[in-house]
């Protein structure tokens, strides 16, 4: 009788301290697929996560306390997306949230972050048309990557045809949409753009390829821009390369290739093709070695950066100054403490963090080179990132502004606000 | 220590008097449009290269194809630029542009790389022509000719007929004649001249060739009143209100042209109803009525009606507008006889490129069809012969492939690696068909069902452990050089040649299987066993190790053909289910237990989908879904598959 | 006839009552209740455990009792939940649309919030206009009736072709496989106009209920799965214990005999399978609110193969076997993917389950099939002492059903 109790007060003394050990960490939610078919991008950003906390925690964590990771695998499975946020949200109690990839990924959890106040710092390039109030957006809004891209094609490489290629979902359509009423404005006619979607892991190119090789025969610049995802780039870069496709005679801009994705190709016969980013790992900046560095020690040699990385660092960085300035982790505080803040990109610079939860980034234009790298041809001066994009009539009207106008959904044209929480 | 002092110093001056001296005339042109040159860009280059053309400098040639092989480079000190040359990976040496001196090694910090984009780069190449075109390097002709073909430009016409003569490589010779013909058909002096060139391309399957016709004949729609006026090129006259020209469209085409009033669109109508709202009414009519259609009409008839909107166009209007106008599509040539020619041209050319693209279409889908064949003959043998479901097959799949990944690795050359991780995959893949037999499939011979779950089961294992041990990345798995590149028949039919290698492939183990099944003393015996397992032994034939070596010989083939898919297509740990379900159904569509019936099961599933893609260009998945659903349609009337085995072989 | 169906089937009562016994126990530990006990992200996932059960059931009837081993059920089930999510998303989007339009200076007109809804809906996927499929969503009883009759006329349709070109066995299966993968592909594709890859979300928000915290939703939607759980469990072992169930499992053992003896195989298969069907469509419904989204993924080929796994670990053949089997599986599952199994360090190598877990489900099967191929449900003879009369040979498996080991190779 007496052990029992021993063994109970013994329970009940390694449960309290345990409680009070997590009242001493300040709890940072992972919320990356890292099985599925996602877990091929999401587990680098979890390990950049992993990396970024650990320094953090070296320098002495935020406000004396130590930051804890609490990782879940959300396994590409878009509701568990939604699951393990409530439940990292009302189980662990995190503080903040880093996650998701996909947008059907994103879409899933905005309405829990939504109803439960939560904070989720979103690092991937997506096709705008929303601002929550609760996502920090720190990847790429199709102005700072689709419609610079598309101006350097028009300006600089001359194209007067387009072929939009990209996968079967959200982020090619609403992109292509975007981009074919923008080139419609600059005079491009409905014939001369070319549209297809494929499905994910598509591998069978060689129509599609010699369909694009045909475009040129009414004597116009043919250029190709891909939002082609994850591995079905391979077959197809694979296929372009064997239909001996130089960069000079069609170029292919892509919105989704980064170093990450070519470390599973040969580039030799790939080089001068293009992607638009707004971080390459060849970028000079004593910040960017001192970051690779620290990735490579940690990960291996091998292991490349992107641009993804980039955005998570710049969210991480954001939120941690944030934290120190309001004093606290609560949502609101930091959510205002977050309206303007600035810290230095990788590339040089700064990116600054609008009240539209959107960041101002330099847009970057790469050429592959033959090592799997990006030799940076073009750098923009920094861009804001706009949420409501002025190249669709809908959306033309709408604004976000969380600092004045408290709304993410705001219609200028009636001045009203369409919707606090977001369309998912 | 004073005298290296000394050195930098003196090395220094030498620099600046170098750029400062009348004997540097280079750097002087280069530093008088540095600003142009730094900031690269295509639209405003052009002073910059043009003077570097036409310096007369004998560097000038040089220079231009350092700077756009991306070799100059710009020291940030005094922003002279440079010839740079890597020492390592953080020291570059730089060597002077005048002189060819060398001008010491410098950090890599300390140094700008002027990179020109490949705009720019076209047009250094364009200027470069002129420096190239007569160059006696082989190579530097044909980049020459390239700069031309990628712009033809008027100027470029007598310069490459110029080269012509003295031409002595038959093969740049032909494109030299070609190219001439090309810049002809625009740039010509007389018609003739220019009718003659478009002639002679009659049936020509060039892209080019299509690209210099083309724009001849495009067309632009145009609407006059009146009649249409003297001495243009007519394509075609339209009447609205045709199927191909709706009154809508032509109505569009006046407003556009500013010879007719814009109608209102609903949009513009709420904007001036919205703008006009007076004490809660708008045009007579309450606000809180507006929300209809003919609410709206009769509120914006009454905002007409006070001069506070604009009228809109009635239908009547419309009519006599339409009327009093001619509307025709106008050729951009304004020349009838280039016009003409181009038409015909084209019309023979369009024809023939009709039939390459049928033919080309074949070979796409004869190549889908090797790779669906080659995924499925594994299975062809464990589900066909034997009847054993394996779910895992798609593993064995990817594990050939990451097995060729691994050799790689270890052997660096693709040629051998190749040779090497073939038979490497089969001994891989066999051995772990063998063991699953072993361990787990004999047990379930009389339970196919459970089969299905048993193996599913390790699918699923295996395709985890895969990630667990290779990451989720894929891997790279590179096909030999003399793999690289496709067999370009013409302009519109070609194929990569590593698909014409899976293809061999392909044909190479249906020769296999055929010859295994039917003349070796093995295949005799897996009939026998398949067939009558009871009989089969009690004539000696023992069926355990005839089952063993059966599923180890389809795991094995499946291996293989992992190696070719991931040459063709990634390695990752997905790769095997992305073909298993489109395997099956190979086999089940063709006729269960006979490899001529996967052989045209691959064939039909193949052509089927290229056609559908065909039909539908700008959705591959739609081909998909309904190749699926013709499949499902087909097993209802042909349930046993193309090739039904009949009487005692087909067991049930 | 009620005395002798429960005196038929014991099981019914128990599963009953430890059906209500959990229902009770997790609502009054709910957030719902005042309690801090389970949360109530866990009282979603247990709520969708319970409709995975109910879905697992019907694979039971389908497999176990009439051996027919449909993959595509939880194609079934997914539609199901895309039929409710319509509706779910068009009158949420409504309610939206209206408050916004309320405030504009001119009274929108049916037309403009009609657009307006599209705009919010399909503006995602770069369309405005309504797919002719959306034509009822804006009625909820249209919609529910859809929920059973879509996934029941597309049941009865495949499955009318399919039995009636007598395509049984490891044929059928693909078959059913390669229809889910069709239905998976096709909604994947954005003209389909169910948002493609996207699918619907934000189902967890039911209009009408506002200002209702998630916490009480969760436990209504967790009531509803309970009763369809029970309900669908009665009707189960109704249909199964009578007559008709001597006949579907006289088709599972043998066909053949069964068509000799005059009775209309494709019929019963026919209705076992539609049934099933709507079943299936039933759970999905009631999972898809709880789970927040749908999208086509959930209709992958993999997801089925999923449900019979469940089925064969829990145990063909009975119901409360599937039950089990869904349960503990889909928990277990979750439990390992959520990240807080402690890690086993082997000292060179550290097992993480998030990555081994795959590999052990995997080899569980494996082991599964081979040595308990009556799952888990076996445990429950085991205990009871149910014991299969002493025949001679092996027990080859409900697949082969009634054969011995000598009849079987004949």
């Amino acid at each position: 009788m007496t052990l029992r109790i021993t063994t109970a007060l013994v329970g009940a003394l390694a449960f309290a301290s345990s409680a009070m050990a997590a009242d001493d960490t300040i709890k940072i939610g992972v919320l990356h697929s890292l099985s599925g078919t996602m877990a091929i991008s999401e587990t680098t950003l979890k390990d950049t996560m992993m990396l970024l906390i650990e320094e953090q925690n070296a320098k002495g964590g935020i406000l004396g306390k130590q930051l804890e990771a609490v990782v879940v695998d959300p396994a590409s499975d878009w509701p568990l997306f939604a699951e393990k946020a409530r439940e990292l949200l009302t189980v662990e109690e995190v503080d903040v949230m880093f996650g998701c990839w996909t947008s059907v990924s994103r879409k899933s959890v905005l309405p829990v972050i939504e109803e439960l106040n939560g904070l989720l710092f979103y690092p991937v390039q997506y096709e705008g048309e929303e601002s929550s109030k609760n996502v920090f957006y720190t990847g790429a809004a199709p102005n700072q990557q689709a419609i610079p891209a598309t101006d350097y094609y028009l300006e600089e490489l001359g194209v007067e045809k387009f072929a939009l290629l990209g996968t079967d979902y959200v982020y090619p359509r609403t992109t292509n949409n975007i981009l074919e009423s923008y080139l419609k404005g600059k005079g491009i006619a409905d014939e001369d753009i070319f549209v297809n979607y494929t499905p994910f892991g598509h591998s069978d190119w060689s129509k599609i390829v010699a369909d694009v090789v045909a475009l040129g025969a009414d004597g116009k610049k043919v250029g190709v821009i891909s939002t082609i995802n994850g591995d079905a780039n391979i077959g197809f870069y694979k296929e372009l390369a064997a239909a001996g496709i130089s960069a000079d005679d069609i170029p292919v801009v892509a919105f989704s290739v980064g170093e990450e994705e070519l470390s599973g190709l040969d580039t030799t016969n790939l080089v001068g093709h293009l992607a638009a980013w707004n971080y390459f790992q060849s970028a000079e900046s004593e910040a960017n070695d001192a970051f690779i560095e620290a990735w490579k020690a940690k990960m291996g040699e091998e292991r490349v950066t992107n641009d993804p990385m980039e955005a998570t660092f710049i969210g991480f960085n954001m939120w941690v100054n944030a934290v120190e300035q309001a004093g606290t982790t609560d949502v609101d505080s930091v959510r205002s403490a977050m309206w303007g803040q600035e810290y230095p990109n990788l590339t040089g610079g700064t990116a600054v963090m609008g009240t539209n939860h959107h960041l101002s980034k330099p847009v970057l234009i790469g050429e592959i080179t033959d090592d799997g790298q990006f030799d940076i041809i073009s750098q923009t001066a920094e861009v804001p990132g706009d949420a409501w994009t002025d190249f669709l009539p809908e959306s033309a009207v709408l604004t976000s502004d969380w600092k004045d106008l408290d709304c993410g959904m705001y219609n200028t044209a009636t001045s009203t606000c369409v919707q606090t929480l977001s369309n998912y | 220590m004073t005298r290296l002092l000394t050195l930098a110093f003196a090395a220094l001056m030498l620099c600046v008097s170098l750029a400062t001296a009348q004997d540097s005339p280079m750097q002087t042109l280069l530093q008088e449009h540095r600003a142009l040159i730094e900031k690269s860009s295509r639209q405003t280059i052009e002073p910059a290269i043009v003077a570097l053309r036409d310096s007369g400098l004998p560097q000038a040639q040089l220079v231009m194809e350092k700077w756009q092989a991306k070799e100059l480079w710009q020291r940030k000190s005094d922003n002279l630029f440079f010839f740079a040359e890597k020492v390592d990976s953080k020291t570059w040496r730089l060597t002077g542009i005048d002189d060819g001196q060398a001008a010491g090694e410098f950090a890599k910090k300390e140094l700008k790389q002027l990179k020109p984009n490949s705009g720019v780069r076209s047009m250094i190449g364009a200027a470069l022509v002129q420096f190239q075109l007569m160059s006696d390097d082989p190579a530097k002709r044909i980049e020459a000719l390239d700069a031309i073909q990628r712009d033809l430009a008027p100027e470029q016409l007598p310069a490459l007929e110029g080269a012509i003569d003295g031409e002595t490589d038959p093969q740049i010779l032909d494109r030299k004649v070609r190219l001439v013909r090309l810049l002809t058909i625009p740039y010509g002096r007389t018609e003739d001249e220019r009718v003659a060139a478009i002639n002679s391309l009659s049936g020509d399957l060039g892209v080019d060739a299509r690209a210099a016709l083309n724009p001849l004949v495009a067309t632009t729609r145009d609407a006059v009143a009146g009649a249409v006026p003297e001495g243009t090129n007519v394509a075609a006259l339209l009447k609205p209100g045709s199927a191909t020209f709706s009154n809508e469209e032509a109505y569009a085409l006046l407003v556009a042209r500013d010879l007719a009033p814009a109608r209102v669109s609903a949009a513009d109508r709420r904007e001036a109803l919205q703008q006009n709202i007076e004490g809660g009414k708008v045009g007579g009519v309450p606000v809180a009525q507006l929300d209809t259609d003919a609410a709206r009409e009769r509120a914006y008839l009454g905002l007409v009606a006070e001069g506070k909107a604009p009228a809109t166009a009635t239908e009547a209007e419309m009519s006599v507008a339409l009327a009093s106008h001619v509307f025709f599509d106008r050729f951009a040539d304004p020349n009838p006889a280039i016009t003409d020619a181009a038409t015909d041209t084209l019309k023979s050319i369009n024809l023939k490129v009709g039939v390459n693209q049928v033919l080309d279409l074949t070979l796409d889908a004869m190549s889908l069809a090797s790779i669906y064949f080659l995924a499925a003959i594994g299975l062809a043998i464990t589900f066909g012969v034997m009847g054993v479901i394996n779910m895992a097959h798609g593993e064995f799949i990817m594990m050939g492939a990451y097995t060729g990944y691994v050799v790689q690795q270890i052997i660096p050359d693709y040629t051998i690696s190749i040779l090497v991780a073939l038979p490497l995959a089969f001994a891989v893949t066999f051995a772990a068909g063998v063991a699953m037999e072993r361990l787990v499939i004999r047990w379930l011979y009389n339970r196919p069902l459970e089969t299905l779950l048993a193996t599913f089961g390790i699918s699923i294992a295996l395709q985890q452990l895969a990630k667990n041990i290779f990451g989720t990345q894929a891997r790279p798995l590179t096909s030999p050089g003399w793999l690289d590149g496709a067999l370009v028949l013409n302009d519109v039919v070609s194929i990569s040649y590593i698909r014409i290698a899976i293809f061999v492939l392909a044909l190479i183990f249906l020769g296999v299987f055929l010859f295994i099944m039917k003349r070796t003393r093995l295949g005799l015996e897996v009939r026998a066993v398949t067939q009558n397992p009871r009989m089969a032994s009690s004539m000696g034939i023992n069926p355990d190790r005839i089952n063993m070596l059966t599923f180890g010989l389809g795991s094995g083939i499946a291996g293989i053909a992992g190696v070719a898919i991931g040459l063709y297509a990634k390695v990752t740990s997905e790769l095997g289910s992305d073909y298993i379900v489109q395997s099956f159904m190979t086999v089940v569509v063709g006729g269960v237990g006979n490899i001529w019936g996967t052989l045209l099961g691959a064939t039909m599933i193949g052509f089927l989908q290229k056609g559908i893609e065909w039909f539908n260009p700008s959705n591959t998945l739609a081909a998909q879904t309904y190749m699926i659903i013709f499949i499902i349609i087909f097993i209802q009337f042909r349930p046993r598959g193309i090739i039904a085995l009949k009487g005692r072989a087909a067991g049930d | 006839m009620t005395g002798t169906f429960l005196s038929r089937n014991p099981s019914v009562l128990i599963f009953i009552a430890c059906l209500a016994a959990f229902t009770l126990a997790v609502t009054l530990m709910s957030e719902a209740a005042g309690s801090e006990l389970i949360s109530t992200s866990f009282v979603k996932t247990l709520g969708k455990t319970l409709c995975l059960c109910l879905v697992a059931i019907a694979m039971d009837l389908v497999w176990g009792f009439a051996g027919i081993l449909s993959l595509g059920h939880f194609a079934f089930f997914g539609v199901g939940g895309y039929m409710i999510g319509m509706w779910l998303m068009y009158a949420r989007t409504e309610a939206i649309v209206a408050t916004s339009l309320a405030n504009a200076e001119i009274p929108p007109t049916d037309q403009e919030i009609i657009d307006a809804i599209g705009t919010q809906i399909f503006g995602v996927v770069g369309s405005s206009d309504f797919p002719p499929i959306w034509s009822f969503a804006d009625s909820l009883t249209l919609q529910l009736l859809m929920v059973v009759l879509v996934p029941g006329l597309l049941a009865l349709v495949f499955g009318w072709l399919a039995f009636r070109s007598r395509v049984t066995g490891v044929y059928l299966s693909i078959l059913t496989q390669a229809m889910t993968l069709a239905l998976a592909l096709y909604l994947f594709q954005n003209d389909s106009g169910l948002r493609g890859n996207n699918g619907l979300s934000g189902l967890q928000n039911i209009p009408g209920a506002e200002g209702i915290p998630q916490a009480t939703i969760s436990v209504w939607f967790f009531w509803a799965s309970a009763v369809a759980l029970g309900l669908g469990y009665v009707l189960s072992a109704w249909v199964v214990s009578g007559k008709f169930g001597s006949v579907i499992r006289g088709i599972r053992d043998d066909e053949a005999r069964v068509r000799f003896l005059g009775y209309s195989v494709e019929g019963y298969k026919l209705f076992i399978f539609t049934l099933t069907a709507v079943i299936a469509a039933i759970a999905g419904a009631l999972y898809y609110p709880q789970a927040g989204i749908i999208n086509p993924a959930e209709i992958a080929p993999i997801a089925s193969i999923y449900l019979a796994v469940w089925v064969a670990i829990g145990g063909r053949g009975r119901l409360y076997g599937a039950v089990i089997g869904a349960a503990l599986v889909s928990l277990l599952s979750t439990w390992f993917t959520g990240g807080q199994v402690p890690s086993i360090p082997l000292g060179v190598y550290t097992i993480v389950w998030v990555d081994w877990w795959q590999v052990l489900l995997g080899i569980s099967f494996v082991l599964v099939t081979l040595f308990a191929p009556r799952g888990i449900g076996g445990l429950f003879d085991y205990f009871s002492g149910n014991r299969a009369p002493n025949r001679h040979g092996r027990d080859l498996g409900p697949d082969a059903g009634s054969l011995r080991e000598q009849e079987a190779e004949q």
